[in-house]
């Protein structure tokens, strides 16, 4: 389940500097002093986006993203002045009101290496939109060079530090939920599948129809409430039929609704981000 | 919105939802069609294929002045009448004024979305002329006085015995509950219409430019029947149904019978080069060509021209999880699915239909699988900013949005009103959940439960790293994160 209070927080051991494990670490990267990678300006750092959702209602998967690539080697960094996407404005036809929003969004990551989202929408709003929202405008270069650099969790994990296996166990069986916007706009498909094979003990089971969306759609949701529900039902049915002991995903607004419908169906099932599986599975 | 329209949205919405049997024809429609999907990418380099009707489509719509000469004069050559009509009113008007020339009691017709977009059949009936319907899905939906639910198979949602039981009226006679027995009673049923009718009426799938042939891609044999045995013979065809020349069609007919019914082809392709000509043992005596512009004109040149690629092969409707669940008739129009909610508000205006660019949970499915590579989603999001451009969007949500912003560009702001959404949500949370909230997120609490807003802030939690941990440079030393 969801921990939605703000927990779990995550301890870092004293004694267990980040990328000192020797799995899990960057293959193509070479390594510092002290075994961890580095690239070729040095250790490799990201920027978190942590995404409004994220900031507000899912913390623990922030701190799961923070432990996870620091595990890794990552120097992580969180440019305080971000707030939300602009997304919501701009699905719904407010162009303005998200313009104004993603100026700030850029701005905010202005000095960051690569930008690591833990919501796939989220990135391909900025990889995908952010070039043709700002197009013509002063902002545009900055916003085509924050869209060249942000990455998907997963994406990031397997294309830019190239993880091969995890130090991390579950036992169970997990299924997943893709995502739209991380499927067909990032085309972030098998990252996550590939990093769920490392983990020891987790049992992959696939899901039916998994391409289908769940439902969210952003003000959809609300809009078209009945709509909505009925996607979600038809998902949390198959997700259901799979057995599985937890539904990961990489989009916290995604598992919000699968989350949420499954609650109010009466399940117990618990959806959990991809961070949170790894991180609070990893033998450190 | 127009609550008209948003209430017949809606009330055609929650019938399809609640309709048990309704959803799950739909879902087999959808899981059936999937296969061949699957299918067609194995058998077919489908990639390249598609670049090719891409470019077929495109050159042809980006040339269509030039290529709608070409075809009219071509038809004309071949002994055609063709006719340009600006709108729907003008289109039926010209069809009932063919019909009332020849003094036609009876027309038989050939499946044709484009007489669903301008209302022919009503028109026509309105002057007192009976109209039959003959390609079998289409004859089922017109004896139950429907719209198409699907815009390749119009009778997608009738279980068998729905259909047993229109047949049976029609036939007088309570019919087997046999596909086989029924499509006979059909058959004899059209087969005397065929032979009385006065005039015949086709759509047309594609216009071939080089030659003035207007090309029918059918299975039944109703579409030949149609065209062949009545004296006169009416193709009523949107202006941008056109490719330069039967090479360039070639694609086209290896995508769309995949897509449209999971075929390799269709049973028949039938290209129509003018009326009889000399020598031939049959065809109609006259041939007429009404091309519709109705509203087509005023896409092309826009942003939104790739909408006219569209090869009809209905492939969106087949994937789209929004489609699965409303079915057809929510969409109000003779387009149904992504294409329906794209392409109708920009036919027929979007103050009209304004719930349609939002009835789509923006997933992509349709821009995946499109066969003529257009983007749907992408105009579906075009289209809800248009409308908020126009001030057609309602003043709650503009003063949300505007108020979103405002905070949005603002950390301390935004913060803060994390901090006091929090604090507003607290008497409503039980047991890390809130079950039920007032307003807008009542919306979502009606049917799911929402998460707690966390106690503390990612950025919150965030700031309480000691600051070594924070810059992002010597994170190696000892921290513990809060």
């Amino acid at each position: 389940m969801i921990d939605a209070s703000g927990g779990p927080l995550y301890e870092l051991p004293d004694d267990a500097p980040p990328g000192a494990s020797p799995v899990g670490q960057p293959r193509a990267a070479a390594r510092d002093d002290r075994g961890r990678p580095t690239t070729s300006v040095g250790r490799p750092r990201a920027a978190l986006m942590i995404t409004c959702l994220g900031d507000a209602l899912f913390p623990a998967v922030g701190l799961a993203a923070v432990k996870v690539l620091e595990k890794l080697g990552v120097a992580v960094d969180f440019p305080g002045g971000q707030t939300c996407c602009g997304q919501p404005a701009f699905n719904s036809g407010y162009r303005d009101d998200a313009r104004r929003a993603a100026r700030a969004f850029v701005r905010a990551f202005a000095g960051s290496q690569s930008v690591v989202s833990v919501s796939g929408s989220c990135a391909a709003m900025v990889r995908e939109h952010y070039p043709r929202l700002f197009a013509g405008q002063p902002e545009e270069a900055a916003a085509t060079a924050l869209a060249a650099r942000t990455y998907e969790f997963s994406e990031y994990l397997v294309d830019v530090l190239q993880v091969e296996n995890l130090p991390v166990a579950f036992k169970g069986k997990a299924t997943m939920h893709h995502s739209c916007h991380t499927l067909r706009l990032l085309g972030v498909a098998e990252q996550p599948e590939r990093l769920l094979q490392m983990v020891d003990g987790l049992e992959y089971v696939p899901l039916a129809r998994a391409r289908d969306c769940c439902g969210f759609g952003g003000t959809f949701a609300v809009k078209m409430p009945a709509i909505s529900t009925a996607m979600v039902d038809e998902k949390v049915d198959h997700i259901l039929e799979t057995g599985a002991d937890v539904l990961v995903g990489l989009d916290m607004s995604c598992l919000m609704n699968i989350d949420g419908r499954l609650r109010r169906r009466g399940c117990a099932m618990p959806v959990k981000h991809l961070a949170e599986v790894l991180a609070e599975g990893w033998r450190a | 919105m127009s609550r008209a329209t948003r209430a017949a949205f809606d009330e055609q919405v929650g019938r399809a939802l609640g309709d048990a049997t309704l959803q799950e024809v739909i879902r087999d429609g959808q899981d059936f069609m999937q296969v061949f999907h699957e299918q067609a990418r194995g058998e077919l380099d489908w990639p390249a294929l598609l670049d090719q009707v891409e470019a077929v489509r495109s050159h042809t719509v980006e040339n269509l002045d030039y290529y709608v000469d070409q075809f009219a004069a071509n038809v004309e050559k071949r002994g055609g009448v063709v006719y340009f009509a600006a709108t729907a009113q003008e289109a039926r008007a010209h069809v009932l004024a063919l019909a009332r020339q020849r003094s036609a009691k009876l027309i038989v017709k050939a499946k044709s979305l484009l007489t669903e977009e301008i209302g022919l059949n009503a028109a026509l009936e309105a002057a007192g002329i009976e109209v039959v319907e003959t390609d079998l899905g289409e004859v089922i939906i017109q004896l139950a006085h429907e719209k198409p639910f699907h815009i390749v198979a119009p009778a997608i949602h009738k279980s068998l015995e729905q259909i047993r039981v229109l047949l049976s009226a029609a036939a007088g006679e309570e019919l087997p509950a046999d596909p086989a027995a029924l499509t006979a009673f059909a058959r004899r049923f059209l087969r005397e219409k065929f032979f009385a009718a006065d005039i015949g009426i086709s759509g047309c799938n594609f216009g071939v430019a080089s030659t003035g042939s207007v090309v029918l891609v059918t299975n039944e044999g109703n579409g030949r029947m149609t065209t062949t045995l009545p004296k006169t013979h009416v193709v009523v065809m949107g202006m941008e149904r056109l490719v330069p020349d039967f090479e360039s069609l070639e694609p086209i007919l290896a995508v769309l019978p995949w897509m449209g019914g999971g075929t390799r082809m269709t049973s028949y392709v039938t290209a129509i080069s003018g009326p009889r000509q000399a020598g031939d043992e049959d065809g109609p005596e006259e041939l007429h060509v009404v091309i519709v512009d109705n509203g087509r004109s005023a896409i092309l040149g826009g942003k939104y021209q790739k909408i006219l690629n569209c090869i009809r092969c209905g492939a969106c409707l087949d994937v789209c999880p929004v489609y699965r669940k409303i079915g057809g008739h929510a969409y109000g129009a003779a387009y149904s699915g992504p294409i329906g909610a794209v392409l109708t508000p920009l036919l027929d205006g979007f103050q009209h239909h304004p719930e349609l660019p939002y009835a789509s949970s923006l997933c992509g499915a349709c821009s995946e699988i499109c066969s003529a590579r257009i983007p749907l989603a992408d105009y579906l999001l075009e289209l809800r900013a248009d409308m908020v451009r126009l001030g057609s969007g309602s003043g709650a949500w503009q003063f949300g949005f505007r108020g979103f912003a405002e905070t949005a560009v603002r950390p301390r702001v935004w913060d803060a009103a994390e901090r006091l959404a929090g604090v507003a949500a607290r008497p409503l949370t039980a047991g890390g959940a809130i079950r039920w909230a007032p307003g807008l997120p009542g919306l979502w609490t009606r049917t799911r439960d929402l998460p707690a807003v966390a106690r503390q802030s990612f950025r919150r939690l965030w700031r309480r790293r000691p600051s070594d941990a924070r810059d992002g440079e010597g994170t190696g030393g000892t921290r513990r994160l809060p």
